[in-house]
């Protein structure tokens, strides 16, 4: 824990640690993966097993990447979020949004396999959950409301949107070329992971390769000075808020091209948070200003595993919730610098009342 | 005279009136005293709940864990009564305890270790959401006497009547008033809100208000729980899903500001009834979709927010430059 503590005390002092920092960031989601995989390993063998059958790769380990596909594709959309000093609780209702007018208008189409169908509605339904993160982005940058008001506004209207738009029932597609997109697989393995590899690739680019990464990290440090250094903060928040809209558009058509069917309800319940819980697994502050995209990939796999190994354990699938709750916890006292700096105190104690006293109030 | 701190909240009450009148002219049967008891009936728990969140609100945090700690409640209520075979005397003080207690622990989290409300009660909904399928994944029906009465008895007065647990919620805002305005904690937990900083330089005790004041949210949660239970008589994993949107909802409404510092008990209470009239207004309608609710809450909400910035922009611009640097 020192060592952690250490490694992100220095990133924020010396940037040519930098690197090496990103090491350590990515150190701890990496350990709980590996030590969660280590688990199943012994407890149940056939966990690693794949199999290949008819062309496909079966095995619990491509269902993580599988049944993790919406979750990754949200989480990146989040941190770049999160790395503006903002947060989207929207995310489970653009979910929804999307996989709802998507699936509305294929099973309007005369031909539901036709792919030009199958196109336009795919389209139509990204450009809605684009224009949903831009209205986020319009009230967080333009009107100044805090992140997590302006979009708790679209976290209420939207299930009323989704089931507007579904007219309150759960509409099934039979469309091969939408199924596809959630249940289809590519090379053996499953189409939305192509998806998600895509996604992350385009972001990773987009903000290592090009100064828009410095750009998002310096309006999440602090977006009056970056408009006074000449970085047009209020744009960069709409397109993060945007992108989120569109990745979570993306992870609506996963989830409901995986299941066929679109449930205005149901559909990415949740999911805003367990994005969030990965983020913060995968090492990004809530406070902003910097961002890992990878270990928010390795977050929301930890995530997956879980789920995955509780299930696997045989283990009720509910009291998920409370592993997740004590996993959350857990992290947010390790990024805790007073939860530290107690632990740290603690090992040196110096048993002079006066000195504690001071300390104390400092 | 009208001071401009009341706007919000004489704005609530007057969109309150004016939705009732609207339902009163279009729909006949609307106008009556019992309808509008109804309003108080449907929604008791929300509002006591609401209350609580108001509190957390004010001091300048956010609890997500209350339509968890309700449906916590329930359960635990349930599990109690039905398989634990307690009575309903010891069953009700022990999950207020419980309910203080979890409050006061996440309060104690966001202090001590200046850890985001926004996470820790988050982990917390999680926590008390998972803990309810602990004691079962099922649907638990109660059939204590005293649950059942409390269920079904009839508070009258004239042609009108109201449950007990209108009751409790009444008294809970009227006390809620009382420790908001005129009690040492009240005034602390508005100075809190207004800045930390300056409350700590004062000498304020914060540390002791902060976690007193999850501790009330909690108690308040796990009080709506009860009247929950009254009103269903079932315990159940998926009660209350969204209960936490729908109390911060009904605060933001009722004129309190999300940043903290400012807002209202009463206004609250308005913001419990219009929520209320609205999902009558859709049963009088009649084809309108239960859905619509969500949809006129949201774009209330986003009105209300809009014009709580536009009148904090105005009143002064010095708290707005604080805000983003903080």
């Amino acid at each position: 824990m020192t060592a952690d503590s250490k490694g992100r005390y220095s990133s924020g002092s010396q940037s040519s640690l930098l690197s090496r920092a990103y090491k350590h960031h990515l150190f701890w989601p990496l350990a709980l993966w590996i030590a969660l995989l280590l688990f199943n390993l012994f407890y149940s063998p056939s966990f690693f097993k794949v199999v290949v059958r008819e062309g496909h790769l079966y095995g619990s380990l491509i269902d993580i990447l599988n049944f993790g596909a919406p979750l990754m594709l949200v989480a990146i959309g989040m941190t770049t979020v999160i790395a503006t000093r903002g947060i989207d609780l929207s995310v489970g209702s653009v979910v929804a949004i999307a996989g709802a007018l998507a699936c509305q208008m294929i099973s309007k189409g005369s031909d539901q396999n036709a792919l030009s169908l199958v196109l336009y509605a795919i389209v139509m339904a990204l450009v809605l959950s684009v224009a949903l993160g831009l209205w986020n982005g319009l009230l967080v940058s333009i009107t100044g409301i805090q992140p997590i008001i302006a979009t708790l506004i679209l976290m209420v209207a939207g299930r009323g949107i989704a089931q507007l738009i579904t007219d309150g029932q759960i509409i099934t597609v039979s469309s091969t070329p939408y199924q596809y997109i959630g249940a289809g697989s590519l090379a053996g393995l499953p189409f939305s992971i192509f998806l998600v590899a895509i996604v992350f690739a385009i972001s990773a680019l987009l903000t290592r390769r090009t100064a828009l990464g410095l750009y998002i990290e310096s309006v999440g440090c602090n977006p009056e000075a970056s408009r006074l250094a000449g970085i047009r903060a209020k744009t960069v928040m709409i397109i993060v808020y945007m992108f989120c809209g569109l990745c979570a558009g993306v992870a609506g058509l996963i989830l409901s091209g995986n299941v066929a069917s679109a449930d205005g309800n149901n559909a990415g319940l949740w999911i805003e948070l367990d994005a969030i819980l990965a983020v913060v697994i995968g090492g990004t502050s809530l406070t902003g200003g910097r961002f890992y995209l990878t270990g928010t990939i390795v977050g929301a796999l930890m995530i997956q595993t879980l789920t995955t190994t509780i299930y696997s354990v045989g283990v009720r699938p509910e009291v998920t919730l409370v592993v997740k709750a004590v996993v959350v916890l857990a992290v947010c006292l390790i990024q805790s610098e007073s939860f530290r700096k107690a632990i740290i105190s603690r090992w040196k104690t110096r048993r002079y009342p006066a000195e504690r006293e001071v300390t104390r109030h400092a | 005279m009208l001071k401009r701190q009341h706007l919000p909240v004489a704005a609530t009450i007057a969109l309150f009136v004016l939705m009732f009148m609207m339902g009163s002219f279009r729909y006949t049967g609307f106008f009556s005293m019992q309808v509008l008891l109804n309003l108080l009936i449907d929604n008791a728990f929300l509002l006591i709940v609401a209350i609580g969140m108001t509190f957390v609100i004010v001091s300048g945090g956010i609890d997500l864990s209350v339509g968890s700690m309700v449906a916590l409640t329930t359960m635990m209520s349930a599990g109690l009564l039905q398989q634990g075979g307690w009575p309903a005397w010891a069953v009700i003080p022990f999950v207020l305890a419980v309910g203080s207690l979890f409050g006061a622990a996440m309060g104690a989290l966001i202090h001590y270790f200046k850890i985001q409300p926004f996470i820790v009660t988050l982990a917390g909904m999680f926590l008390a959401r998972g803990l309810c399928y602990v004691i079962s994944i099922n649907t638990i029906t109660i059939n204590n006497g005293f649950y059942t009465d409390m269920a079904q008895t009839k508070i009258r007065f004239g042609d009108n009547f109201v449950s007990p647990s209108v009751i409790i919620a009444l008294v809970v805002l009227a006390l809620a008033i009382y420790i908001a305005h005129y009690t040492r904690f009240g005034r602390t937990t508005y100075a809190i809100g207004g800045s930390e900083q300056s409350a700590l330089l004062m000498g304020l005790p914060v540390a002791r208000t902060k976690i007193m004041v999850y501790m009330f949210s909690g108690f308040c949660s796990a009080l709506g729980g009860v009247v929950f239970t009254f009103y269903m008589l079932s315990g159940y994993g998926l009660h209350a899903v969204g209960l936490e949107l729908d109390a911060i909802a009904a605060t933001v409404i009722g004129g309190t500001l999300l940043t903290g510092g400012v807002g209202y008990v009463f206004g609250t209470f308005a913001g419990v009834m219009i929520y209320g009239v609205i999902q009558t207004l859709i049963v009088f309608q009649g084809t309108l979709s239960s859905w619509w609710t969500r949809i006129i809450i949201g774009v209330l909400l986003f009105a209300f927010i809009v014009l709580q910035r536009l009148f904090t922009m105005r009143s002064d611009r010095k708290t707005g430059s604080v805000e983003k640097m903080a």
